[in-house]
């Protein structure tokens, strides 16, 4: 902006990994005392871009100039002693050591070659004051603490390191509404104190709040830069997919009565995670959780695929009490239940293995005869697979690892359908694919449900809650606590109540299903 | 202020294990036909001592989620090889131990090396490196001699001021020159951040490579000054094969009695230390009660058996069983 | 979509030992080539048909109990419990021989169930109480060997094996083909099977690569895992059975002979220690590998010292070669 000169700045950066394109000729540069805003899709580059930077991946060409010369990374503690300081999406503190440890990790504070406990003491709480964390004591185990405090100390970790070019990836996607606040005030500051910031997030009210200048990436390269606010919301929106975003959801077909209940929950609780949880899932019916993150959702969904012990409360199927003690007895004929479950990569897939291997796991009982693969049904049924789905892939005998993201949870989906399960539940089934395959998997919901299956649909999207769901019970800190039948659903109503806010319009707490 | 709190969180399980040791103690030593005496203690404490330096060895490696298959060889090994060099003039004595020393630092090196830029499985790279371990040792010692310089065996075998077990004392000193300075090291912080997260240690810029060397050369040295004393307690060098795979399994029974976590990042030397002295300790229970000594194999088992499903307790209060697949 | 299935039809059509020649397998069948010509310089008998027969005779029993330690090595787990699984399958079955004529009809049985219930103990401590497999396995062979230990007096046994267990290790049911190998050939012929065709097999591989995922999958992973070890102990046990019927009795230290060949066989055949990869080819292949290797040693009359040394390095070298987990970065 106004000709300021770059701290630093990338010049047609490109990286591949395997065949897959992650950077193209990509460009960037940073100004001190300004926060820049990174936008784009997954997949689109950003997280490519500064891993990069931050001398995680090496390019494959191009090249980065920090104050006028030219510079590369061999590691991250290299571009840490350049001043790059990295807040990575996938938490990179050590569980077992303490929070002062880690805060003073790169760079621990020397006496006579030892760590100095004290200094590294002082060190830390200097550091969790700054990123207004003083409550974390620098003792505890990082381990002990929850996922939001954790954050808390990634950041104070950063700020440890004196940066002047400070990398925030979807740092804030594990905070509360508190932290995120404190969080903002701390960047602002920085900004002040002449930092150059790069953030990069998916909420775009986050970046309209601090963003001074936004790029756009799509397919590995920076398609837009323009002065934040200078760009409506609909307009960013388009640049990041390149199409219009509208009409992606499939209709819903009209209600009329009450479906025939198949998944029924009475008073669950499950440690501090759930609170008194009651809900009913029809036949036919797709039923949203929503809320903020991590409010007993995900836990709801595990309580009913029997993954959860010492479970107080009743679950039916078909209005009868089942016991669901494990996957293999919520996989079963009579209850018929699948989990799409919420990371791919750990829990859906076994990555080395083949297309074929994995499309058939979840259903290889049905496959058998006496524990004996019948080959042919086998491959009949992937066939069929393959097909609804339209999985692409280079054969049936290639490592599923080597699908794209999208690809790869249409199989964790199809080895699920293969067993024409009656009651589905979903967890975030969309994160970190494409737009064209998300649209596809709402069709494909829709259709599941119209054929008489009873589906619950965890989504920290709440567009996607707005625009697939019948229902949706609102959860927070593991109860119930607003249910939002129809044109009740909107953005306005799911985050009002996801707040807590018990505002006006705040419908009767837990209603009687629909 | 609750600082003391967090230190017994991390100090918990070196005290549990020697809550275990001075209970296992104080039973063996009422019940012992001469009592509690100075002897009594010396014999104790140079059986234990010797478990104790491979314990303390296995400590290291098992700190960066390793395991080192080959560390009871290294003590056959420089058993033997201290049987041939640790004799003579003072002078002669004195390279010999640095010999044996340096021996062990060398082969806790190529363990190092193998498994780290080898990127060899710990497990494999040990066990077949102390088949070449053990090969050397036999090599030195085809059958079992040789002797040592006495008067250092002596003066490290027996009691200072008629009291304290010379043995007791050179363990605490190995601890405040060896774990003591590594434990506080940039390198050991960097030993321990690897053996908890690998992944977010690289991504801290942690210099995981050479805290991982160190780690698995400081076990060699640890094995090697276990098997110079060896030397000193029986005067031969033996290369017996069941013995060293003996103090190679004990000393995983001694890392978990002390607290030490196999999925590494946790634990402290001294938990191993009072873990190795337990566990002997208990094995010796058998003598006192005046049993076969041939049920002594089985009791030892019997206890390690129940030293590692100990932590499986844990799995009880687990509520979410996703948590079994970390 | 069609130009997609199209490729894979293709690809499917293609013979199996192309499409998944696994680099591996391949280098160890290179080795066993090459140890054939380095052993056919220091003796012509080495490349005649009875000197390999008896390689392959000695092979089988390394070869059955490899084949458990497989199974457990694709979990992505390790039997340390081999040396006494071994001898106690030996010394029970030897034991069981000396109860008279029914003795002797149950003595092989009865062996193998007693390292099924080693093996029991370890699946039950890896698969329900979580404890690492390297750890619970080498407790029960510590509780083995104690237990043989009490009985036996420390002494090697004085029962011998029955002329039943020295049939099948020494007899020829088919001329000129030892009955070792056609058992070896058997168990594992029923392993591929096992591996390749079953439910069973499939999730072997499943829990070896991901066993959160086979788990959320419907799989019973803690009962898979504990068969497989169960498989291990029970193989473990008939190896010590018929190395007893070749020895005509068992001895103390029988098994410990087995435990880093039968790993190294394993790892050496491209088998993945961290589980979930491997073929039993592979398998195979590293059993014969190593079986000659140490037949090579003998010949040329390299003392107990000189081998372990040996093998040892060959061992770390040919991994360093190709058996070496992905850089990191």
């Amino acid at each position: 902006m106004d000709g300021a000169v770059p701290l630093f700045s990338m010049q047609g950066i490109s990286k591949r990994y395997g065949g897959v394109r992650a950077l193209e000729k990509a460009e960037l540069s940073v100004t001190a005392g300004s926060i820049h805003a990174i936008l784009g899709e997954n997949g689109a580059g950003k997280s490519t871009l500064i891993k990069v930077m931050a001398g995680v991946v090496a390019p494959d060409e191009g090249r980065m100039l920090l104050d006028g010369s030219e510079v590369s990374f061999a590691s991250p503690a290299a571009a840490n002693r350049a001043g790059i300081v990295c807040i990575f999406q996938e938490l990179s503190l050590i569980p077992e050591l303490s929070v002062a440890d880690n805060i003073v990790i790169s760079d621990p504070p020397k006496r006579f070659g030892l760590i100095d406990r004290k200094a590294q003491r002082r060190i830390a709480e200097e550091a969790l004051a700054r990123a207004g964390a003083s409550d974390i004591h620098p003792l505890a185990l990082v381990k002990d603490l929850p996922l939001s405090r954790r954050q808390m100390v990634e950041i104070a970790k950063a700020l440890a390191r004196k940066p002047r070019i400070l990398i925030l990836d979807e740092a804030t996607s594990a905070l509360t509404a508190t932290d995120v606040a404190k969080i903002f005030g701390v960047l602002k500051r920085l900004r002040e104190e002449g930092l150059a910031l790069l953030y990069i997030s998916h909420r775009m009210n986050e970046i309209a709040e601090l963003a001074d200048q936004c790029t756009v990436f799509r397919n590995g390269r920076n398609v837009a830069s323009y002065a934040a606010g200078s760009k409506s919301d609909s307009e960013v929106v388009e640049l990041m997919i390149g199409r219009e975003y509208s009409h992606i959801f499939p209709p819903k077909p009209a209600r009329h009565g009450a479906a025939v209940p198949v998944l029924e929950a009475r008073n669950l609780c499950w440690t501090d995670r759930l609170d008194n949880v009651s809900l009913t899932v029809g036949a036919g019916e797709v039923v949203g959780l929503g809320g903020l993150d991590g409010q007993g959702q995900r836990e709801l969904l595990l309580a009913f695929f029997g993954v959860l012990r010492g479970l107080a409360g009743e679950i039916l199927v078909d209005g009868k009490a089942v016991s669901i003690a494990s996957p293999s007895a919520a996989r079963d004929g009579r209850i018929g239940m699948a989990l799409i479950p919420e990371d791919r990569k750990t829990e859906g897939l076994m990555l080395p293995m083949t297309v074929r291997e994995n499309l058939s796991f979840a259903a290889l009982d049905r496959l058998s005869k006496a524990g004996v693969i019948d080959r042919a049904t086998e491959q009949r049924l992937i066939d069929d697979m393959v097909e609804l789905l339209a999985i692409k892939t280079a054969g049936l005998d290639i490592p599923v690892g080597a699908l794209s993201g999208g690809n790869q949870q249409k199989v964790v989906i199809a080895k699920w359908l293969m067993r024409q399960p009656r009651i589905v539940l979903l967890n975030d089934p969309t994160r970190g694919i494409d737009v064209g395959t998300k649209q596809e998997l709402y069709q494909l919901m829709r259709k599941l449900a119209d054929a008489g299956a009873a589906i619950l649909f965890y989504s920290t999207d709440y567009d996607e809650l707005i625009g697939c769901c019948d229902r949706v019970l609102v959860l927070y800190d593991g109860a119930v606590k607003r249910e939002l039948v129809g044109a009740e659903i909107t953005e306005h109503a799911l985050i009002a109540s996801a707040l807590n806010i018990h505002g006006e319009g705040a419908g009767p707490l837990q209603g009687e299903g629909a | 202020m609750k600082d003391w709190r967090y230190w017994l969180a991390e100090q918990r399980g070196t005290l549990l294990a020697l809550g275990i040791f001075v209970a296992m103690f104080a039973i063996y030593s009422a019940n012992h036909p001469a009592g509690f005496t100075a002897n009594v203690v010396q014999t104790a404490a140079n059986k234990g001592v010797l478990l104790a330096f491979v314990a303390m060895a296995q400590t290291l490696v098992v700190i960066t989620a390793g395991i080192d298959l080959s560390v009871g060889m290294i003590f056959t090994l420089t058993n033997c090889l201290a049987s041939w060099l640790v004799i003579g003039t003072g002078l002669e004595t004195a390279f010999g131990v640095i010999a044996v020393l340096g021996t062990g630092l060398v082969c806790g090196a190529i363990n190092g090396a193998i498994v780290i830029y080898g990127r060899l499985q710990p497990i494999v790279a040990t066990i077949a490196t102390g088949a070449v371990y053990f090969g050397l040792a036999l090599l030195l010692r085809p059958f079992p001699g040789g002797s040592v310089n006495e008067d250092l065996a002596d003066a490290l075998t027996g009691r200072l001021f008629g009291l304290v077990p010379a043995s007791l004392v050179a363990l605490a000193v190995v601890v405040l020159i060896v774990w003591v300075p590594f434990s506080r090291s940039e390198l050991g912080r960097a030993a321990y951040a690897a053996g908890s997260s690998e992944t977010a240690a690289y991504m801290s810029g942690v210099p995981i490579r050479r805290g991982k060397f160190v780690a698995y050369t400081l076990a060699g040295l640890l094995a090697a000054i276990g098997g110079l004393f060896l030397t000193f307690f029986t005067y031969t060098g033996d290369a017996a094969y069941a013995s060293g795979n003996a103090y190679t399994l004990f000393s995983i029974a001694a890392v978990v009695l002390g607290g030490v976590s196999l999925f590494g990042g946790k634990g402290s030397a001294l938990g191993a230390i009072f873990g190795a002295l337990a566990f002997r300790t208990i094995g010796d229970l058998l003598f006192v009660f005046d049993l076969d000594p041939l049920w002594q194999p089985l009791f030892q088992g019997v206890i390690l058996l129940i030293a590692v499903s100990l932590g499986a307790f844990a799995l009880f209060r687990v509520r979410n069983r996703l948590e079994w697949f970390l | 979509m069609s130009d997609t299935t199209l490729i894979g039809g293709i690809a499917g059509r293609m013979p199996k030992f192309l499409r998944r020649a696994d680099p591996a397998v391949v280098t160890a069948f290179a080795c066993i080539v090459l140890l054939l010509l380095v052993g056919s310089l220091y003796s012509r008998s080495f490349l005649s048909p009875e000197y390999l027969l008896q390689q392959l005779k000695v092979a089988s029993f390394l070869g059955v109990i490899a084949t458990g330690m497989m199974l457990v090595i694709l979990l992505g787990q390790i039997d340390l419990s081999v040396p006494w699984s071994v001898a106690v399958g030996a010394m029970m079955a030897c034991a069981a021989a000396a109860y008279g004529p029914l003795g002797s009809v149950l003595a092989i049985p009865f062996g193998i169930v007693c390292g099924i219930a080693i093996g029991v103990v370890n699946g039950i401590g890896v698969a329900y109480l979580r404890i690492p497999s390297m750890i619970i396995t080498l407790a029960t062979n510590a509780v083995a060997q104690g237990l043989m230990v009490v009985y036996t007096g420390g002494f090697s046994p004085q029962d011998s094996a029955t002329p039943a267990m020295r049939y099948l290790a020494t007899g020829f049911a088919i001329p000129a083909v030892p009955n070792a190998v056609i058992i070896w050939a058997l168990i594992g012929a029923a392993m591929v099977f096992l591996l390749t065709r079953t439910g069973f097999g499939r999730a072997v591989y499943g829990i070896g690569n991901r066993e959160r995922a086979a788990y959320l999958s419907g799989i019973d992973t803690r009962r898979v895992v504990m068969v497989a070890f169960a498989v291990s102990g029970g193989l473990s046990a008939f190896g010590g059975v018929l190395l007893a019927g070749y020895a005509s009795k068992a001895a103390q230290s029988m098994g410990d002979a087995y435990l880093l060949p039968s790993i190294a066989a394993v790892v050496l055949g491209g088998t993945s220690i961290l589980g979930g990869r491997g073929s039993y080819l592979g398998t195979v292949a590293g059993v014969i590998l190593i079986t000659l290797l140490q037949s090579i040693l003998s010949v040329m009359q390299m003392p107990e010292a000189g081998r372990q040394i040996v093998y040892g390095v060959v061992i770390v070298v040919m991994l360093l070669l190709y058996g070496r987990a992905p850089a990191s970065r």
